[in-house]
């Protein structure tokens, strides 16, 4: 193993989760939202928001699938020494990373099933930037309307057309993250 | 002060990791209830071991913790909860509702309106809303499934043609976006409109029955009702005998051996913050002389 895979985790667990876990609740309760994480400092490609998500959730119950780009040797060894968490196909990923062209076709993500719609993959994806501004947001978490800079319009409006099936989805960009939840309704205009 | 001796908000990292996806997906499909691996806390069942697990998982260091009890803050289950929590997460603490970053409440939600950033977190007992219709958990989760709520409205109808109205007046179902029904815990039902768009947070923990579900800011919760009886949160026609406040959900407190009784806010917070100000009720004499 390469001795960087033993760098770059969490000097404090605890708290350190503790602040990451808040900032990731408050984002996917109110998409649209861009809150900025730290602690994290994970090989390239991945992002800071996005090695912070990992430290924080993923562990040997949570197989993660890395897509494109993110497979890759540094990443792999990173994860597993940190996390525990088994590298796995697309369909069996709890936690799926990687840039949104990477992680198409994203119908191949677990969407729960009928009576257990937890059992849904959430997607991590890896962004050039994140602004408040683009697709427009409604539904729970949104008081009037909001704006996020998805990837794609048609791709989220077919996961809420499934509700209460669908995969969640955190965006992240450096030190950057925003929720966008299957209950969230996007439109292109 | 944190007591080294326990993890930071005393539970291990990978129950705090597990809870805290559970609370994820529960945010992700409003009102759906989420099976989590409930652990022993250092309390009893009946002491909101749920919710204090969700509180747990959510603290962090530079939280403003408030718990109430029936909206009281003073209980022996409050105060167990919140030195609970003093100890092991050395967070500091509060009575003030617009002061608390997260609030752990037993059966009440605060009269005072929340806001954006808060987190209300409520103990569960029971948190399947069908389960007195039906014991079997995998003829529930079908109901749910299939959005079968008909007997769910047929028992809400009974109560109505044995009584001439909805006799159930605490955890009174709701339908969350269009979707799930779910009950709100033993709340009144006079809370049951603050469910609904509310700027916070909320949620829900049952210990015991292993669930988790949420409801997040501004979504949409409709009472179960019917046309000819739409719902009524109804409440006492009394207002506070401290504090004057007339739209208040009270308890009736007995005041001595011949039977003389009061109506108080259960909000202890919220009468006090009206006292305070100067309000006075029937009963109450202005907070300034030391009175009741
Ligand atoms: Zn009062």
């Amino acid at each position: 193993m390469n001795s960087d895979a033993l760098l770059g985790g969490f000097a404090d667990t605890p708290v350190q989760s503790a602040r990451a876990f808040r900032a990731a609740l408050d984002a996917l309760s109110r998409p649209g939202t861009i809150r900025v994480v730290e602690g994290a400092t994970p090989p390239a490609p991945l992002s800071t928001a996005a090695g912070v998500l990992v430290l924080t959730l993923c562990d040997g119950t949570t197989p993660v699938h890395l897509a494109g780009a993110h497979d890759c040797p540094a990443l792999r060894q990173w994860i597993t020494f940190h996390t525990s968490a088994p590298l796995v196909d697309a369909a069996q990923a709890t936690f799926a990373i990687g840039g949104w062209d990477a992680l198409q076709p994203v119908a191949r993500f677990a969407s729960g099933t009928p009576d257990y719609p937890d059992r849904s993959a959430t997607l991590i994806i890896e962004m050039p930037g994140l602004a408040a501004a683009g697709m427009r947001l409604s539904g729970p978490g949104i008081q009037s309307k909001a704006r996020l800079s998805l990837p794609d319009v048609t791709a989220f409006k077919a996961n809420r057309a499934r509700f209460p099936l669908g995969f969640d989805c955190f965006l992240t960009a450096g030190s950057q993250l925003a929720g966008l939840p299957r209950a969230s309704r996007v439109e292109d205009i | 002060m944190t007591d080294q001796a326990y993890n930071f908000a005393y539970l291990d990292e990978q129950t705090k990791r597990m809870i805290r996806r559970a609370i994820l997906k529960g945010v992700a499909v409003p009102g759906y209830q989420v099976p989590f691996a409930s652990r022993e806390m250092p309390m009893p069942y009946g002491w909101g071991t749920g919710g204090v697990q969700v509180t747990a998982a959510c603290l962090v260091p530079e939280d403003r913790l408030k718990v109430i009890d029936q909206g009281a803050d003073d209980t022996t289950n409050a105060v167990s909860i919140r030195k609970f929590f003093q100890r092991t997460a050395g967070v500091a603490v509060t009575e003030a509702t617009t002061a608390a970053s997260i609030i752990q409440t037993r059966h009440r939600i605060p009269e005072t309106p929340l806001h954006e950033g808060q987190i209300l977190v409520y103990q569960v007992p029971i948190p399947e809303p069908l389960r007195f219709l039906e014991p079997r958990e995998t003829e529930t989760r079908k109901m749910h499934e299939l959005e079968e709520y008909g007997l769910m409205h047929v028992k809400l109808y009974e109560d109505i043609a044995r009584h001439g109205t909805i006799a159930t007046s605490y955890a009174y179902p709701v339908k969350v976006e269009g979707r799930y029904v779910m009950d709100p815990s033993p709340i009144p039902k006079f809370d049951n409109p603050k469910l609904s768009d509310s700027p916070a947070l909320q949620l829900f923990g049952a210990g015991r029955e292993q669930r988790i579900y949420a409801l997040p800011p501004y979504t949409q919760v409709v009472s179960l009702d019917f046309d000819d009886h739409p719902f009524d949160p109804s409440k006492a026609a009394h207002d506070c005998d401290l504090c004057g406040a007339a739209a208040s959900y009270l308890d009736e407190v007995i005041i001595d051996d011949q039977g003389g009784r009061m109506f108080v806010c259960s909000d202890t917070d919220f009468c006090r913050g009206r006292r305070e100000a100067g309000h006075v009720g029937a009963l109450g004499v202005p907070l300034a002389e030391g009175g009741m």
